[in-house]
């Protein structure tokens, strides 16, 4: 039996918990938030180690030291480009520790006389937990493998997959029957090597632009299965802090995918139904016009005007603080400019807002989709740096295009658009974009750094 | 407290708490929010020291110290890239008065 004051420590933790995700949800309370979360945590795992009368403490503080370690250095020393694979990595081992903890939990319960007297439900729980937790395990792989891009960001299909996966779920189901009627070992592995085989097949489908969602989808998983978790291990603290996630993180991988204009089936599923297959093949060699810094710097010398359009190459080539630079000249030469901010540029809701930030970009200068749309006609230049999706007519022209419904920033409607690009790859989405073509649109094609520094000093000579 | 209503109760007021709380959240702060969220499912960690600690055989210890290991990175590393991100919305508005 826990004592009381360590079950008043848990309540504590749990208390942290709430105050942590409501101080995460408004700029002014976050990092305060994310500390108060981070103090539950450890005050419930430091409770743990008094209030029971462990085994193995020594090799348990080893293991939590070595993960420290690991922890600390890969969110110390990761690019804050390469921010979301490291969230999906960390998402993943978490769901990864539950399905092992109520592996262990289950190994234990057989234990004792062949797991007799144990309630139906604590059965149902642990076989949950192991399943969504290998789920969430392969899937958060497989999403950082996407993201990583070790492998095709493209929607991965074959033939037979919907009946794979159907039968897969439906043998998940039954083999938890039978752990629940049944309780035996190689149950449990088998569910756990199922639901790994599961989160594969969950992920593949789902195209380089959807992935921030489904990394969404599976931290609500996990979150669940840290609940089950903990109500099998009759522990409230897992239980509170596990449904929290779960719940928040389920309205979250909403709210993301409304602000990319997709539904969460659609997401998921899309694929499948050869939504996506638009723009794979044909490689156009329209021709384009291209133009080499000074044409460029001469457009946006004489702009009133210019709307920046920042994207995921731009951070990818560093050129961030090179583009800053040049935003300040063409302040001092009277030129008004803002940067335009679409709710999923970069590779997740709100990373390009992170990655400006760390080239001090000033805040107000950073207009948000709604607020700028309207100012496109009015814009003499637009600046779209390493950006492609976003600015892409396709989402509301071309029904069936992987980013159909999409809202996107007008780029269209101003008097000129330049196209900072390394090539003509087409963006995360694989679909190609027709503003390219436009006629008032020039392309700068180069290395974003290397071009935005030419572009810089061309600038300053005028 | 193995009363399953007792649990039952638990996790429903959770749940409508979970989703109370994030309801107003701007989209700036979707990425950071899902970290945040991301570190605190970390708490896993005391489960696993919880199986570990009263597990007696050698293959439940072994398996038990990958669980803690990687409940451990989860939730450290969690809580640290979050932090990490936050700091420049901060350090941003410092900026502010100078610019």
């Amino acid at each position: 039996m826990t004592p009381t004051w360590a079950q008043v420590a848990y309540l504590a933790a749990a208390v942290c918990f709430i105050l942590a995700l409501r101080g995460l949800s408004s700029p002014r309370t976050a990092r305060n938030g994310n500390l108060i979360g981070a103090v539950g945590a450890v005050v419930a795992c430091v409770a743990v180690f008094f209030a029971e009368d462990l085994r193995h403490v020594i090799a348990i503080l080893v293991a939590i030291a070595v993960g420290t370690v690991v922890g600390v250095v890969g969110a110390r020393r990761v690019q804050m480009t390469q921010m979301p694979q490291l969230v999906a990595l960390f998402n993943g081992v978490g769901g990864g520790a539950a399905a092992l903890v109520a592996l262990l939990e289950l190994h234990a319960v057989v234990a004792v006389a062949a797991g007799a007297g144990v309630a139906k439900f604590d059965l149902a729980a642990t076989a949950f937990t192991i399943i969504v937790g290998s789920v969430s395990f392969a899937g958060s792989l497989v999403t950082f493998a996407k993201l990583q891009e070790l492998m095709t960001t493209r929607p991965v299909i074959f033939p037979g997959l919907p009946i794979a996966f159907g039968g897969g779920l439906l043998a998940a189901v039954v083999l938890a029957v039978v752990l629940v009627v049944q309780p035996a070992m190689w149950v449990g592995v088998v569910l756990g090597l199922l639901g790994l085989v599961l989160g594969v097949l969950l992920v593949l489908p789902v195209g380089g632009a959807d992935v921030p969602i489904v990394i969404s989808l599976l931290n609500a998983f996990t979150g669940l299965t840290v609940a089950a978790g903990g109500y099998v291990l009759g522990n409230t603290v897992l239980l509170v802090a596990g449904t929290l996630v779960g719940a928040s993180g389920t309205l979250l991988t909403k709210l993301m995918a409304a602000a990319m204009g997709r539904s969460l089936a659609n997401t998921l599923f899309g694929a499948l139904r050869g939504g996506s297959t638009l723009g794979a093949g044909e490689v156009s060699d329209r021709p384009v016009r291209s133009a080499n810094p000074q044409d460029v710097a001469i457009l946006l010398g004489y702009a009133h005007r210019v709307i920046i359009v920042p994207g995921y190459g731009l951070a990818v080539a560093q050129a961030q603080h090179t583009l800053r630079e040049l935003v300040d000249v063409l302040g001092e030469k009277g030129t008004t400019v803002n940067y335009a901010i679409h709710p999923v540029a970069g590779r997740m809701p709100g990373h390009m807002n992170v990655l400006l930030a760390e080239a001090r970009v000033p805040y107000e200068q950073l207009k948000e989709m709604d607020d700028i749309n309207g100012d496109f006609k009015q814009t003499d230049v637009v600046l779209v740096v390493g950006a492609n999706d976003v600015v892409n007519p396709a989402a509301k022209t071309t029904p069936g295009a992987p980013i159909y419904g999409m809202p996107i920033l007008n780029a269209n409607e101003a008097h000129q658009i330049i196209f900072m690009k390394r090539s003509m790859r087409p963006g995360f989405a694989g679909i190609e974009n027709e503003l390219l073509f436009d006629p008032k649109t020039t392309l700068l094609f180069g290395d974003a750094k290397d071009t935005m520094g030419k572009l810089l000093s061309a600038v300053k000579a005028l | 407290m193995s009363e399953p209503i007792v649990w039952l109760t638990i996790f429903v007021l959770s749940v409508f708490v979970g989703v109370e709380v994030i309801s107003k959240v701007s989209s700036t702060l979707h990425t950071p929010l899902m970290s945040g969220a991301n570190a605190i499912h970390g708490v896993i960690l005391l489960g696993a020291i919880l199986v570990t600690g009263f597990t007696d055989s050698t293959v439940g210890l072994v398996v038990g110290l990958v669980a803690v290991v990687l409940a451990t990175i989860n939730m450290v590393g969690g809580f640290v890239v979050t932090d990490r991100m936050l700091q420049m919305f901060t350090g941003r508005r410092r900026q502010e008065p100078r610019a």
